[in-house]
């Protein structure tokens, strides 16, 4: 299990990618607002932290969360929020929020990020540090699995 | 997708405001070179003479806590009253310091060490003689080589029996420098 590093050396190593993520997301002002916010989320959080594995996962679900309020908060335009609709078959992103937490990191980065956010698997591995053909398999592994808790599984095949 | 100084300035003070951290430091500029320094919610916890923070944050988050961070709001008083003791204006500092999990004997020592009025010298024995330990001058002279907090506890004031000035975590020249800053006769 990797240490937890001093916060200011995640703080220096993610936060171009958080700021990155979350302009995507959001106008410039609310970005600004949910980068500050995220971080000082993830520093209430930080001394309860059991490792320091999968922190750019973990502190990017923060990001998520806080964009998906911040979203909410401001009536987003759709480009902002994407809409979470079953899609292709995909599930809803509504029906298995509240499950994702349940999964290991990477896989519930990745379902977040993709069915949450529609991020492209390219963005994905980018928040991930992984090739996007990881980013493709976690997405899918943490679907199986929370299928598998499921009894009606999201998105079904309707 | 650059973070700016400005937003960088406003999450590390939001997260200084809220006390969210174990210990804030800065590396601060001064005339024998820059430092990085430490505070706990409790005080001043460390100033080191060759800012390596590769290494010294991974120090203070093992005796601290992980939440380390640099926020200049942490040490603003210490670094304006070390501006004042290297301008010869400060001749005591007015800090609270945590010397987080020292042993008792060396929290003895360097209570002891805070006493060594501006200017003046003390030596290893006669030290170990105020805190009730006469034979302990070699102990005594650990526990300056591992002061947490030097300059504002003035190790420095600290020389051998025969006036020497035997050794400095920032190195002799610097020992010398801040004694004669202070006056002191070497």
């Amino acid at each position: 299990m990797a240490a937890i590093p001093p916060f200011e050396r995640f703080y220096l190593e993610q936060r171009e990618i958080v700021l990155g993520f979350l302009r995507k997301r959001l106008a410039r002002d609310a970005a600004e607002d949910a980068f500050q916010e995220t971080f000082l989320r993830a520093l209430r959080a930080y001394d309860r932290l059991e490792h320091g594995e999968h922190l750019r996962a973990w502190v990017l679900t923060i990001a998520v969360r806080i964009a998906i309020d911040t979203g909410r908060r401001t009536r987003p335009t759709a480009h902002e929020l994407p809409e979470l609709q079953v899609v292709d078959g995909r599930p809803a992103y509504a029906e298995i929020e509240h499950l994702a937490d349940r999964l290991p990191p990477t896989e519930r980065a990745a379902v977040v990020l993709r069915y949450g956010y529609d991020l492209a698997y390219d963005d994905i591995a980018t928040a991930l540090g992984s090739s996007p053909e990881a980013a493709r398999q976690a997405a899918s592994s943490g679907i199986r699995r929370l299928r598998a808790q499921t009894e009606s599984p999201p998105g079904g095949t309707s | 997708m650059n973070v700016t100084t400005e937003l960088d300035r406003r999450f590390r003070d939001a997260a200084a405001a809220e006390n969210l951290l174990d210990v804030g430091f800065d590396v601060v500029d001064s005339p024998i070179g820059p430092l990085l320094v430490a505070a706990t919610g409790r005080g001043l916890c460390r100033v080191w003479f060759k800012p390596d923070p590769e290494q010294q944050l991974d120090s203070l988050a093992r005796t601290f806590g992980p939440r380390v961070l640099r926020s200049h709001a942490s040490v603003e008083g210490a670094h304006r009253q070390l501006d004042e003791y290297f301008a010869g204006s400060r001749e005591s500092f007015e800090l609270d310091v945590d010397l987080g999990v020292a042993a008792p004997f060396a929290r003895h020592v360097l209570k002891e060490l805070s006493r060594v009025p501006y200017g003046q010298t003390t030596t290893y024995g006669a030290l170990a003689a105020r805190v009730g330990a006469p034979s302990a001058a070699r102990a005594v002279g650990t526990v300056m080589n591992r002061n947490p907090i030097p300059i504002v506890l003035p190790c420095h004031r600290v020389v051998g029996a025969n006036g020497s000035l035997t050794g400095y975590a920032g190195g002799l020249d610097v020992k010398e420098r801040l004694l004669r800053l202070e006056g002191a006769m070497l």
